[in-house]
């Protein structure tokens, strides 16, 4: 029993399909367990006021539209390599849905940029770089749709997303370079000797828990529409020759 | 190779190829910026440099399409591509063909337009010095991305959406250089950086590039 036992499409339907819901319904919970006692439960910060509540969104959608270009990636790799039908596909399903966790951040930060710094955008390095990672979505989701070959389609947008990681790295720290910001520094890491006080960190923790089962939920969902149009077209294909 | 790159340079100078014409978009794009942005000469001087880099880029970014689309056409693509000369190569010498006839005359020609920009006396040796170190990056990006987008037919506007990105640190080390540079302070970092990416590009891009044609010529 290895994980690409799953690379079967089959395999991954049976397994995949009824788990959808538990995952789905782990995310509801966790997310709003997590924003109600974010936005109800924890004391108002000094100096951010109530706004600092966003962060519960805003943080772990962040999070979540870098980690899955990072699935991306590997799911890319893995498609180039192995040739594993399902993980060409995951890589499609979860383009869209990083595009959109880019876009709630950008969105999301905005509001909360402009009661704080008093702008809605600024050319800041975090914000520069998040646009500059829509923008990668943009073109890969644009690629996918533009070839009809799938098999070609998923080589093109794997070759694409390995090229567009080093230059979404590069631009990355281009940007940092080109201007200093305004944004504070990472709210969490691992090395930190202190994050931020636990009466925050704790519904934070929930939020991004349920942000990420939110992600595999979906992306699960996704991949296992694109198996099912898969095999349709494969059916359809299967009919036209019979009449023939 | 040699053969490959004398056919690409004759193709497009003689047969009304994107010589010209992206010369010729550089120079609309800089006589549009001062109509747009009002005659004042200070505000001219200090944003020229990086207008004439984005105008070089948009300039390089139009003739991009043409480089394996007009081969894939008439056919000549898969003969080039049954040659003994690796597909690697083949994206090596059409980025090398594209440099000499859109980097190479853009970097020439920014010199003479920085004077319609009112640029200073220090600005123009910087700008030449950074476009002709980060055309040949933008070049070779663009060669992929237009590997990438061969075989597609309205490939033009996607073309731009994936190679725009690309370009973005190309953009920032060039322009923030012939930035610093004109302004008297120390440009060393981001020259350094502008030549890094260059280097990076030409060394592993054309491997990709190749990747790239080789499926879609599958």
């Amino acid at each position: 029993m290895s994980i690409w036992d799953y690379a079967n499409p089959k395999k991954f339907m049976d397994t995949t399909t009824p788990a959808i819901p538990w995952i789905f319904g782990g995310a509801a919970l966790c997310l709003v367990l997590g924003l109600v006692w974010g936005f109800f439960l924890t004391p108002e910060a000094d100096k951010f006021g109530s706004s600092v509540k966003i962060i519960y969104v805003h943080v772990p959608s962040a999070m979540m539209a870098i980690n899955a270009w990072v699935m991306m990636l590997v799911t890319s790799l893995v498609w180039l390599i192995r040739r594993h039908h399902v993980s060409a596909l995951a890589a499609k399903a979860a383009a869209p849905v990083g595009l959109t966790m880019t876009l709630i951040a950008l969105w999301t930060g905005a509001v909360w940029g402009q009661p704080m710094w008093g702008t809605w955008w600024a050319w800041d390095p975090r914000l520069t770089s998040f646009l500059i990672l829509g923008l990668f979505y943009l073109g890969y989701i644009a690629l996918w749709e533009a070839i009809a070959d799938p098999d070609q389609a998923a080589d093109l947008t794997s070759v694409l997303c390995l090229v567009g990681s080093v230059f979404a790295i590069l631009s990355r720290y281009a940007v940092n370079f080109w201007n200093q910001g305004l944004h504070q520094g990472a709210t969490l890491s691992l090395d930190a000797e202190e994050n931020i006080s636990d009466v925050y960190w704790l519904p934070l923790l929930v939020c991004i828990v349920g942000f990420i089962l939110l992600f595999l939920a979906l992306v699960l969902m996704r991949t296992g529409t694109e198996i099912r149009v898969r095999r349709l077209r494969a059916l359809e294909r299967q009919a036209q020759r019979a009449v023939a | 190779m040699t053969a490959l790159l004398h056919r690409d340079l004759r193709l497009s100078i003689r047969a009304g190829g994107g010589f010209g014409l992206s010369l010729a978009f550089f120079l609309i794009v800089v006589v549009l910026v001062p109509f747009a942005v009002g005659p004042e000469s200070e505000i001219l001087a200090r944003i020229g440099p990086g207008i004439l880099w984005v105008a070089a880029l948009l300039a390089t970014l139009l003739s991009l399409d043409r480089q394996f689309a007009l081969d894939h056409e008439d056919g000549a693509l898969p003969l080039i591509a049954t040659s003994p000369l690796p597909l690697e190569a083949v994206a090596l010498a059409k980025a090398v063909a594209h440099w000499l006839t859109t980097g190479l005359p853009l970097t020439l020609a920014a010199a003479p337009l920085g004077v319609l920009l009112n640029l200073e006396g220090t600005a123009y040796g910087w700008l030449v010095l950074t476009l002709a170190l980060g055309t040949p990056a933008l070049s070779v990006i663009g060669t992929f991305g237009a590997a990438l987008t061969v075989g597609l037919r309205r490939g033009g506007l996607l073309l731009s959406l994936l190679v725009l990105p690309l370009y973005v640190p190309t953009l920032i080390f060039g322009a923030e250089a012939a930035r610093r540079g004109a302004e008297g302070m120390d440009a060393t970092t981001p020259l350094l950086m502008l030549a890094g990416i260059t280097a990076g590009s030409l060394a592993l891009l054309p491997f990709a590039a190749g990747a790239v044609l080789r499926i879609n010529l599958r």
